[in-house]
């Protein structure tokens, strides 16, 4: 059993390993995009291997999906092979590298044994209190959802302005704030065209959409949770427009409707945190919100859950929409 | 209501920062701004007062006590950098009214402020939190809405800027990150009390050593220590100018604290300069940042450039302080960083206005202004007389604590820098003051008169600094009190 495992994690690195070096050689865009999507796969395989399937959920929803789209998206607006960098240019970023590599070899010299169930991060309080006390604190199967709404909710509140963030700056500098509106030729070629993709993508829609509220509630028994259901919403409205064209798209999700729902998740969970000051506890005390802490709890990870699904489903159609409406109006 | 003070001090910006994209107005999101700065500013004073009077304060977020969640700690360390970070904020609100709605197309302009809350708000984070997680989570904020920030600046270099600074920004970020899971490995914590204390007699631990190496490379990308500053001078010059003003005044001061909270509070100062050579590396990087950056500033002909080299140069001052590692030097250090922030945002403000009026801040195009505008030169002359350090501006009183702590050490040649590095402040500001005072104002050029918003934060920044230089009590007592708090006790 334990050779079986072993040999799978050894080439399953050494196939990310071979990815990541092929990615450096490549000039050309999209073959390098395609490789990025496929160490993105590998990398979600090895985080199954190591237990941490909502991080691997999270990988394949985010790296092999949408960003995969987004990167493809970039290359239709520029130039799809590298220029090559003179050598002499290329030597400090090897050596970069080359310390960069060193120093990490030094550090795994005194790092624990992979594995091993008496490393530092085994014995810490932290970690019995994650997995035994979690049950009774908040009362939640999946752990990984009550560390990452409840015990650290603040950083998930973080990440989610990171993300929001990253929708304002791809609304200020892409999006039609960028340049005025022009009037756009329409496009010769569409997808819809091609009876198969139109009937199946058709009929896929309400399927994806549904998975992606099942995954979002889910997120409390078993992998899943708002981040990976966003991705997934977005990816529903995604595959629409690569195949319906951006203004069927856009007719289906308003621009005005994104501008209020990019906002309007993350307000949720902020204003979730307000409400729980204003009923005497802490910021983001789920405890305060019914008579019962449990009760609490789940509610405060229910909205939590809801606010970041919506503030990552708009943003990434926003950034897809961004992205898509450039080319287009070139 | 007061024990809510910790978090009310970064949720409040964090809260309005999404009101400003709903709204969609540009009065409502300047007034949101407005809003979130005077907040977080008043946060701050209350929050400084307490812990002068109790000493730290600790708030526990979601109830959950540390180490099981995350909790905000507010200190001597850390209560300078709030108060310097919400102060620089209101500064900036009431300077960008102006300044933003000439600079920016109008449907931009919502999104400006949202970003300069979240900025608010990381930077105001970063400060306050007692997480290394939390801590990276909140730099992310930051950085990323200053990377927008400064694509919006109104020339297509902004962009590349932007783009450069985003690049080298993020693999600093990642190198934290690495640093900061290196370190969870061995200890199995991200509270900052509690890694301390788990780390205390693992010196020689090599996957701790590698973690103090990336944590503080990653770190010093963002203070902009030479040589990894190559992102400063485009990413200051080309921002719009209420953006530079503020993120000038705190973006890399914000950095260098956390710096501190790693070193002294985190990794011990025993392991970071007893068992490796950090306070030797950055003394001599100090140095050369002092003497690069400055040298660099005299061959500008752009202000805003001259304005970001030199801004360079000051970081290298403050790591100097720092990495003396003295309560001399450390109190010294905040001084400086104090005094800095005030006297090069009123420079860069001061800038704003100069680009508002005469349409651009090539030294060239500055010839006679001071007849043009000879209020906000004079604003000019006493900020840039600060730069250089000449007694009774901000700048003498927080070299003089520097010099004192380095002659302590005797430290000479890093004092012969920081020498060399004054009087090449004096070649720099000279070379502006000569254009603007002697050369000739262009034929039939009227003078100018800047908005009164614009003028009241210049010179609200300036005497300010001058009030700071002939008498330094207050910003000494802080950066006292922090030294204290840093080298006092391990824990935090």
């Amino acid at each position: 059993m334990t050779t079986t495992f072993t040999l799978i994690n050894v080439s399953l690195l050494a196939i990310l390993t071979a990815t990541a070096v092929t990615i450096t050689r490549l000039r050309a865009l999209y073959e390098a995009t395609m490789l990025a999507a496929l160490f993105s796969l590998v990398t979600a395989c090895l985080f199954v291997l190591l237990d941490a399937v909502d991080v691997a959920f999270t990988e394949a929803a985010v790296g092999v999906g949408i960003s995969t789209v987004l990167l493809l998206g970039v290359l239709a607006l520029t130039r799809s092979s590298e220029s090559v960098t003179p050598r002499r240019r290329r030597l400090p970023g090897a050596i970069a590298v080359l310390l960069v590599g060193g120093t990490l070899g030094y550090a795994s010299l005194d790092l624990p044994e992979f594995g091993s169930a008496d490393s530092p991060v085994q014995r810490h309080p932290v970690t019995e209190v994650y997995l035994h006390q979690s049950q009774e604190d908040i009362g939640i199967p999946n752990t990984v959802t009550s560390v990452l709404a409840s015990y650290r909710g603040l950083d998930t509140l973080g990440e989610l302005v990171v993300v929001f963030t990253a929708g304002l700056a791809v609304l200020s500098l892409l999006g039609p704030l960028a340049r005025p509106e022009r009037t756009r030729p329409t496009a010769d070629f569409h997808l819809a065209d091609y009876r198969v993709i139109r009937v199946v993508s058709g009929a896929l829609m309400p399927f994806i959409l549904l998975f992606a509220l099942y995954v979002l509630f889910h997120g409390d028994y078993g992998p899943g949770g708002g981040f990976q259901a966003g991705v997934i919403f977005a990816s529903g409205f995604v595959l629409y427009g690569l195949v319906f064209g951006l203004d069927r798209a856009q007719r289906v999700v308003p621009r005005a409707a994104l501008w209020l729902l990019v906002s309007l998740g993350l307000l949720l969970y902020i204003g979730l945190g307000v409400t729980t000051m204003l009923l005497g506890g802490s910021f983001l005390d789920y405890d305060v919100l019914a008579s019962d802490p449990d009760t609490g709890q789940h509610l405060g990870i229910l909205v939590v859950e809801t606010a970041i699904g919506i503030t990552v489903a708009s943003v990434m159609t926003t950034i897809f929409f961004g992205f898509a409406g450039r080319g287009v109006a070139r | 209501m007061t024990g809510q003070l910790p978090v009310l001090q970064v949720a409040v910006p964090l809260l309005c920062a999404p009101l400003c994209v709903l709204l969609r107005s540009r009065f409502v999101a300047w007034l949101l701004f407005l809003a979130a700065s005077l907040t977080s500013l008043t946060c701050a004073v209350w929050l400084a007062e307490r812990v002068d009077r109790t000493g730290a304060l600790r708030y526990a977020m979601g109830d959950w006590q540390a180490p099981y969640g995350i909790e905000f700690v507010v200190n001597g360390f850390n209560t300078p950098v709030l108060l310097l970070v919400s102060l620089s904020a209101v500064v900036a609100a009431v300077y960008s009214r102006r300044s933003v709605a000439a600079e920016l197309d109008d449907r931009r302009v919502p999104l400006l402020y949202a970003c300069l809350c979240l900025a608010l708000a990381g930077l105001l984070g970063l400060s306050i939190t007692g997480d290394v997680f939390n801590a990276f989570v909140f730099l992310e904020i930051s950085s990323l809405s200053t990377y927008t920030m400064i694509a919006m600046g109104r020339r297509r270099q902004a962009l590349l800027a932007s783009f450069r600074y985003l690049v080298i920004g993020t693999i600093g970020a990642t190198f934290l990150l690495i640093g900061i899971g290196l370190a969870y490995a061995v200890t199995g914590t991200l509270n900052m009390a509690d890694l301390a204390q788990r780390l205390t007699g693992s010196h020689d631990n090599r996957a701790l050593q590698a973690a103090v190496v990336f944590v503080f490379v990653g770190l010093a990308v963002k203070m902009a220590v030479f040589p990894l500053h190559a992102w400063l001078p485009a990413a200051y010059g080309e921002a719009p100018s209420a953006v530079s003003t503020f993120v000038a005044a705190t973006g890399t001061k914000v950095a260098i604290y956390v710096f501190c909270r790693f070193a002294f509070t985190v990794f011990g100062a025993s392991l970071v300069f007893g068992a490796m050579p950090v306070d030797r590396i950055g003394l001599l990087l100090a140095c050369l940042g002092i003497l690069a950056g400055s040298a660099a500033a005299c061959f500008q002909d752009d202000l805003r450039y001259v304005l970001a080299w030199s801004s360079v140069a000051q970081v290298g001052y403050i790591v100097a302080g720092v990495s003396l590692a003295t309560t001399a030097g450390v109190s010294g250090a905040y001084l400086h960083m104090i005094m800095h922030s005030v006297t090069k945002a009123a420079l860069f403000a001061i800038a704003g206005v100069l680009l508002l009026r005469l349409g651009s801040v090539r030294l060239a195009d500055l010839a006679g202004l001071g007849r043009r505008m000879p209020w906000t030169f004079a604003a000019f002359v006493v900020a840039g007389l600060g730069l250089v350090g000449v007694p009774p501006t901000a700048g003498f009183a927080s070299k003089w604590a520097l010099v004192t702590a380095l002659v302590e050490r005797d430290q000479w040649p890093v004092l012969v820098a920081m020498l060399a590095g004054s009087l090449l402040a004096l070649v720099y500001v000279g070379r502006v003051i000569e254009v603007a005072w002697f050369r000739e104002p262009p034929d039939g050029a009227d003078p100018l008169r800047p908005p009164a918003s614009m003028v009241a934060a210049i010179w609200f920044l300036v005497l300010l600094s001058l009030y700071f230089g002939i008498d330094a009590s207050l910003p000494a007592h802080l950066a006292d009190a922090a030294a204290a708090a840093l080298l006092g006790k391990g824990g935090g």
